[in-house]
């Protein structure tokens, strides 16, 4: 992209702070997955390629255990926050017109997680709900609801009201219209969404660190835990891991966004 | 012809507006009617109370004699086929136009021979598989059609059907829906702003402005005897000299008394006299003007003449190329019984026999 810019084209030296600001954005995590590969336990030099570190990751049972955590948790909001968010966006779209309302619905994931997680905290005492997995995944419902709704809100906003008209017309109820037209035009957007909630809830640690029972720590509680008494390399072959999954997550999701502007 | 859907003093305003002003019109069984008017007439209001998308204020729509506002849209036996066509992207052509049989439930027999019929019909079998976005405008028409009818609604409304098609494909699809109106026996209700449109298409043409419905009739009628000053100036070409009657003409300030088919006007009445640019002779009559500009358009030609005392300019159209040259004096005029007048009280006299 940056390429084509007119004014970078002309003076090689323009070009310099860009690509600083790329080497200051991702050497740090080059560095991580580097050094996930390292035979040395040490990062201060190199000791050839290995494995070890992900196979020792695979014995560690407390991670095993955090990532299980995390995977409830994080499935288990985003079905929720999609659904919910759904709802709530086309609700708003189609059946309000108060500002507020809108503002309202995406306040929480804007919200500092902190006011977030002690705001939760406070709620379950005073509902004297026990904590545990379930109170985790309540709370990650709330913020991952909020991106869900303002993704498809978004997409709401582009999306032709007289497809639903001509829905109705040819003899569809309401719901039906619904079911056949609403939501498969608005597919796309529900997907990004998911996909955001999803990544959000998977590496949260504020909220989670607030909400959840010591006995059931999510796998960000657990890495905290562990990296308390020093990184080791086995906490880079984790990160590696994770980095995967979330430029997975990232590149469907530009596919998705460039079909929805194919349609 | 039977009365298919009878408005009466339909009323709705928005916030301030008034889109429409208490309208009252018939629509007959099987005809072809046209709703025109410029934007912000009223004539979209009136389509989607008839489409139930919008409720009036005050007023009834009748279909058959049985209350029309009453029925919620999707049970409603009239179909829309809308100006952006709506078609759904995520269904193939084919789905697209069973959609509307599959909410009533048919077996799928029936569902897949009405749907491969009406592709057939509208010459778009071999596309029954591709998705909307594959088409072209006018395919993609074809399909919106093909969606409206093949419910076989008592009556179909059609949101300014020909607007989004380049000229050619216009021409094409406006016989098309003359024939496929002709073959389906449907009642057709276009809205259009483009009188060229309701006028080669409807079979009557109600011509809308502020809300109100100016004139109903057809299209000649509508032509050679516009009843308002709106209509007059609206429909084709018109040279409007507005004067009082006096002496078996209309006398125009700064003009003199024209000829005008007065007769069952009292003397001093207040009214308007129309006459089309191809009832105007060239050569001899009661006004003098200097030609200042003449256009050829092949069959016909225009010519305008600016004629002191008259604030626009006169317009002529003659067959063939015409045979003044601008900065020319010429006379000019037309017979009584080519005008028409248009009394203050909007009530037209038309060859002096009121209509």
């Amino acid at each position: 992209m940056a390429r084509r810019e007119p004014a970078l084209r002309g003076n090689g030296w323009l070009r310099l702070p860009f690509w600083l600001t790329y080497l200051f954005l991702y050497a740090p995590i080059a560095v991580l997955v580097v050094m996930s590969f390292n035979r040395n336990k040490t990062p201060y030099s190199w000791g050839g390629f290995s494995l070890d570190w992900y196979g020792r990751l695979a014995e560690n049972s407390s991670l095993r255990t955090g990532l299980v955590n995390t995977l409830i948790v994080a499935l288990g909001s985003t079905a929720l926050s999609t659904v919910l968010g759904t709802l709530l966006a086309v609700g708003l779209a189609r059946h309000t017109r108060s500002r507020v309302l809108d503002a309202l619905s995406t306040l929480p994931a804007i919200l500092p997680d902190l006011v977030l997680a002690i705001g939760l905290l406070v709620f379950y005492s005073a509902i004297k709900m026990t904590l545990g997995l379930h109170s985790v995944l309540v709370a990650h419902t709330v913020f991952g609801m909020a991106f869900v709704t303002a993704v498809v809100r978004a997409r709401l906003g582009h999306a032709d009201t007289s497809l639903e008209e001509a829905s109705q017309d040819l003899g569809a109820t309401p719901y039906t219209t619904f079911i056949k037209v609403t939501l498969p035009t608005l597919a796309p957007g529900i997907v990004a969404g998911a996909l955001l909630a999803f990544t959000l809830s998977l590496d949260e640690f504020v909220i989670a660190f607030f909400t959840h029972a010591p006995s059931q720590p999510t796998l960000p509680i657990v890495i905290y835990s562990m990296v308390r008494f020093g990184v080791t390399p086995e906490i880079n072959a984790l990160a590696t891991l994770l980095l995967a999954v979330s430029f997975t997550v990232v590149i469907v999701a530009q596919r998705l966004t460039k079909l929805t502007e194919a349609l | 012809m039977n009365t298919l859907i009878s408005i009466e003093g339909v009323s709705r305003r928005f916030g301030d507006v008034t889109a429409l002003d208490s309208v009252s019109l018939d629509i007959r069984q099987g005809e072809f009617f046209a709703l025109l008017g410029p934007s912000g007439c009223g004539k979209t209001t009136l389509l989607r109370i008839l489409a139930g998308f919008e409720e009036p204020d005050a007023g009834s729509v009748r279909l058959d004699g049985a209350d029309l506002l009453a029925v919620p849209a999707h049970r409603r036996p009239v179909n829309l086929m809308f100006q952006s066509y709506a078609l759904f992207p995520h269904m193939s052509v084919e789905k697209n136009v069973a959609y509307g049989l599959e909410r009533e439930k048919l077996p799928r027999q029936e569902i897949r021979r009405r749907v491969s019929e009406v592709l057939e019909t509208v010459g778009l079998a071999a596309h029954a598989r591709r998705r909307p976005h594959q088409l072209s405008g006018g395919q993609r028409q074809r399909v919106a059609l093909a969606r409206a009818i093949v419910k076989r609604p008592r009556l179909l409304l059609l949101d300014e059907p020909l607007s989004a098609l380049d000229k050619k494909v216009r021409a094409e699809m406006q016989l098309e829906l003359k024939r496929l109106q002709h073959d389906v026996g449907i009642t057709f209700v276009v809205v259009t702003h483009d009188q060229e449109e309701a006028m080669s298409l409807a079979d009557r043409i109600a011509v809308m402005q502020g809300g109100r419905v100016e004139q109903i009739d057809a299209p000649v009628a509508l032509y050679d005897r516009p009843r308002t000053p709106f209509v007059a100036d609206f429909i084709g070409a018109n040279n409007l000299f507005a004067g009082t009657v006096s002496g078996g003409g209309l006398e125009v300030s700064g003009l003199g008394v024209l000829p005008a088919p007065t007769a069952g006007l009292p003397e001093g009445a207040q009214a308007l006299l129309a006459v089309r640019p191809e009832r105007v002779r060239l050569g001899q009559g009661t006004l003098t003007g200097t030609v200042v500009d003449v256009s050829f358009y092949g069959g016909v030609s225009h010519v305008a003449l600016s004629v002191p005392g008259h604030g626009g300019h006169v317009l002529v159209a003659t067959q063939g190329p015409a045979r003044v040259e601008t900065g020319t004096e010429i006379e000019l005029g037309w017979d009584a019984a080519d005008g028409v007048v248009i009394a203050a009280d909007d009530a037209a006299v038309e060859n002096g026999a009121p209509v």
